[in-house]
């Protein structure tokens, strides 16, 4: 941790130090500046390339796990569909399949005709609801899912980092209840918390729909009363997000909080006679930045979670895509959207690492060595 | 050793949730002793029977000797069996959309009280009619009304339920009891009782009975998946931590990639190429574990990273020992303890992760065996959410809430035993 404070002193220090070798302020600043500006287009482009080299392995790891299981897909595929038919049908049904998805071709060509479907967003054509593309399906159910769990992922970061930093600064009494019900939150599996929120909210008191994202008998329109209805569709998932959120972010703001709160410096300003106000202000900024590398990491997390919350309110967005492509049996669907998932969270990661980097000085000053 | 053994039975984070696990797995051998049978067995026909004592009807009209008590809540207790809370609210809502019939006046909502049958039944009477077609009225509304409307008839009748048997010599019915308003039966005395503290399910299984088994096949599984994700995350720790050099930035960049990639998508991927057929549970849980290693790799190899070079490491090194012996001997000993956290966590997300899977239809596909999470994909197929059968999802999600608590106790007791700073006080 010391290090650490050394590192934002030396930052501090910098611009006090400079005038001494006789040059203006004015450009000792914008020298900083431009260092910075230039040593952050470098993290920039260290973190793309990052990016670019994570995407291909995913798109890679969608193409070919699936190859690495016993079985060719298409044999398994027909037999799902066309039970019952007579052998000589399936046999040609596998050929034509055969030579129409180029599985007579080596794989690696196979991979490379896939990586540029994908770079040109095709993913193929649904099967349950054909000929409809896998794209636009995964589209056209993305909005939901963005604005179940962006939304949530804010409020229950800061209600959760809020919580977590009052118990390590209270500890006693408070600590002693929030710990426990925060790791016992933490323990309820996503699905769970939703069904639980459903059966209280939605079946027995009745005051939220039970699932869906609009009321059956409208439309989606432009107009007040269909917003009101979104709005009210959304309160249950939305609040199962946010109490998950919440559980996890108390416990590692807690222990951050009381790593920080050892620290010298917060012994410094209480000999100093500084409010103990203002030294929880000090501390919840120290402990919050690593928070939001934590977030980063659980992003896949969070995703997942929406995801079943999304199934069991029934909302149409990608999790209850995701179940009905597993129970269809609908491949190119499926595997559309996992890709589509894995891709999301790399660059929410990779956008959560920008912003860690604008935000946090520690890594400023490394920038500019 | 023996005073990090004294300091883990000291913490009480530590204690409480092993002892939750104690008592989880001590129900889970015992239970079956005194309720033995196939856990899957169907029972029940029909779906979602609401927990409680089921009473065989035939064996109690058969009983040896009845009872007579005179209990004086008895009248008013019948008049609830008869006329259920919601008949009550239908006979309201009749009333006060069809109440207002020639020469009689309509009722308001604030007139009429659910809660005084007697009351109600005096309205009920003076409005109610079948001569009045109601236009607008579905046929299974009029029906309903019809059939309660004819409950209310016979409410305060106590008369007493003559019994007829079929002869099959003669071909007639005879009577062979009377059941009168105060007889009674021991329930000790009819021969066919169950007890279904949580009801059954939408196949007629004893839940409970279900959840106890489902239970046990969960933690075999979790703990086989936190074996494999160990063995694999240790070994990767290890070597990328002791080795270093291009051996590290290969695996580190191996690990970075799984860290990023949701391990729950690729869990998904895989299991739906395996396919239905091949799915088996020990299927389901190596795969879990397979996917799920990245974490333990990543404490692995920054603990080990920081004992590399330690004095007696080199020491080691020096006098030739091979490489598995240093890292067995010399190295693994002081990592021990976060191995054995890992793992705790491991078993615990292994759990979460098999209900998951299970819950979009991607588990083991098995009848002989329940798992916690295939309990929940029934319940959500048959929609008991949405029915308000509570009891065949809500004691499932209990279940594995508290297994996963009771891990992360464990977890991070040990965390504050090994990290002092995190203590309280």
């Amino acid at each position: 941790m010391s290090e650490q404070n050394t590192t934002i002193d030396q930052l501090n220090d910098q611009p006090n130090e400079q005038p001494n070798d006789n040059e203006q302020p004015g450009e000792q600043k914008s020298f900083v500046k431009r260092t910075i500006s230039h040593g952050f287009f470098k993290f920039f482009v260290r973190r793309l390339f990052w990016l670019v080299i994570t995407l291909f392995a995913a798109v890679s790891l969608n193409f070919f796990l699936p190859r690495l299981m016993p079985g060719d897909p298409i044999s398994t595929l027909i037999a799902r569909l066309a039970a019952g038919t007579d052998a000589e049908l399936i046999r040609r049904t596998i050929e034509h399949f055969y030579y129409q998805f180029g599985l007579y071709q080596p794989v690696y060509v196979q991979f490379f005709t896939y990586i540029g479907n994908v770079i040109q967003g095709d993913l193929g054509q649904s099967f349950s609801q054909f000929p409809r593309p896998v794209s636009d399906i995964i589209l056209s159910s993305l909005p939901y899912t963005l604005a179940l769990m962006i939304p949530a992922i804010f409020v229950g970061w800061i209600l959760g980092n809020v919580l977590g930093a009052v118990a390590a600064y209270v500890r006693k009494g408070f600590d002693k209840i929030m710990l426990p019900i925060s790791l016992f939150i933490t323990g309820i599996p996503a699905f769970g918390m939703a069904i639980i929120l459903l059966t209280v909210f939605a079946v027995n008191l009745s005051w939220f729909p039970a699932g869906g994202a609009y009321p059956v008998v409208m439309i989606p329109s432009w107009s007040w009363s269909f917003f009101m209805g979104l709005l009210q569709h959304y309160h249950l998932p939305f609040w199962s997000m946010v109490l998950l959120a919440i559980g996890g972010q108390a416990i590692g703001m807690r222990s951050m909080s009381i790593y920080e709160l050892n620290a010298d410096y917060v012994k410094y300003s209480r000999y100093m006679g500084i409010k103990d106000r203002k030294i929880v202000g000090y501390v919840f900024r120290n402990a919050m930045l690593p928070q939001v590398t934590g977030l980063a990491l659980q992003i896949g997390t969070f995703l997942s979670g929406a995801l079943f919350v999304e199934i069991v309110f029934s909302y149409p967005g990608l999790g209850t895509t995701l179940m009905s492509a597993v129970s269809q049996n609908d491949y190119p669907l499926l595997s559309g959207l996992t890709l589509f998932i894995i891709i999301m969270v790399l660059v929410m990661v990779f956008l959560l690492d920008i912003f860690y980097a604008i935000i946090d000085p520690r890594v400023k000053a490394s920038l500019v060595e | 050793m023996k005073s990090q053994l004294k300091q883990i039975t000291r913490s009480s984070k530590f204690m409480t949730g092993f002892i939750l696990i104690f008592v989880i797995v001590a129900f889970i051998l015992i239970y079956p002793l005194f309720n033995p049978g196939n856990p899957l067995e169907m029972i029940g026909l029909g779906t979602f029977f609401r927990p409680g004592t089921y009473v065989s009807v035939y064996d109690s009209l058969n009983v040896q000797r009845t009872y007579t008590l005179r209990l004086p809540e008895a009248a008013a207790n019948r008049i609830d069996g008869k006329l259920s809370y919601d008949d009550r609210e239908s006979m309201r809502d009749w009333l006060i959309r069809y109440g207002e019939q020639e020469g009689v006046a309509g009722l308001t909502y604030e007139e009429i009280d659910t809660y005084d049958v007697h009351a109600l039944l005096a309205l009920w009477w003076e409005h109610y009619t079948t001569d009045v077609f109601i236009e607008g009225m579905i046929t299974a509304d009029r029906r309903l009304v019809a059939r309660i409307d004819s409950r209310v008839e016979r409410i305060f009748e106590d008369s007493d339920i003559i019994l007829m048997m079929y002869n099959y010599e003669t071909g007639e019915y005879e009577e062979f009891g009377v059941v009168t308003a105060t007889d009674y039966v021991n329930i000790r005395e009819v021969a066919n009782t169950i007890w279904l503290p949580l009801g059954t399910d939408n196949f007629g299984r004893d839940v409970l009975k279900q959840l106890v088994s489902a239970t046990g096949a969960s933690l075999i599984m979790g703990l086989i998946a936190g074996v494999i994700a160990t063995i694999i995350g240790l070994t990767f720790g290890l070597l990328s931590g002791y080795l270093g050099g291009i051996v590290d930035d290969i695996l580190m960049f191996i690990f970075n990639l799984f860290t990023v990639i949701p391990g729950f998508i690729l869990l998904v991927l895989i299991s739906f190429a395996i396919g239905q057929e091949q799915r088996g549970m020990l299927t389901v849980a190596i795969v879990i574990g397979v996917t799920s290693w990245v974490w333990t790799a990543r404490s692995v190899r920054s603990q080990v990273m920081s004992l590399r070079n330690r004095d007696h490491v080199n020491l080691s090194k020096l006098s030739g020992h091979s490489l598995p012996k240093i890292l067995v001997r010399d190295v693994a000993p002081y990592i021990a303890s976060y191995v054995v956290m890992a793992f705790i966590l491991q078993v615990s997300t292994a759990i979460l992760a098999e209900a998951a899977l299970s819950m979009i239809g991607l588990g083991p596909m098995t009848t002989e065996q329940a798992t916690l999470g295939l309990m929940m994909n029934w319940a959500m197929n048959f929609g008991a959410h949405l029915i308000g059968a509570w009891w065949a999802y809500i004691p499932v999600v209990l279940v594995i809430a508290t297994v996963s608590f009771a891990l992360n106790l464990m977890n991070t007791g040990l965390d504050q035993i090994f990290n002092p700073q995190l203590r309280e006080g």
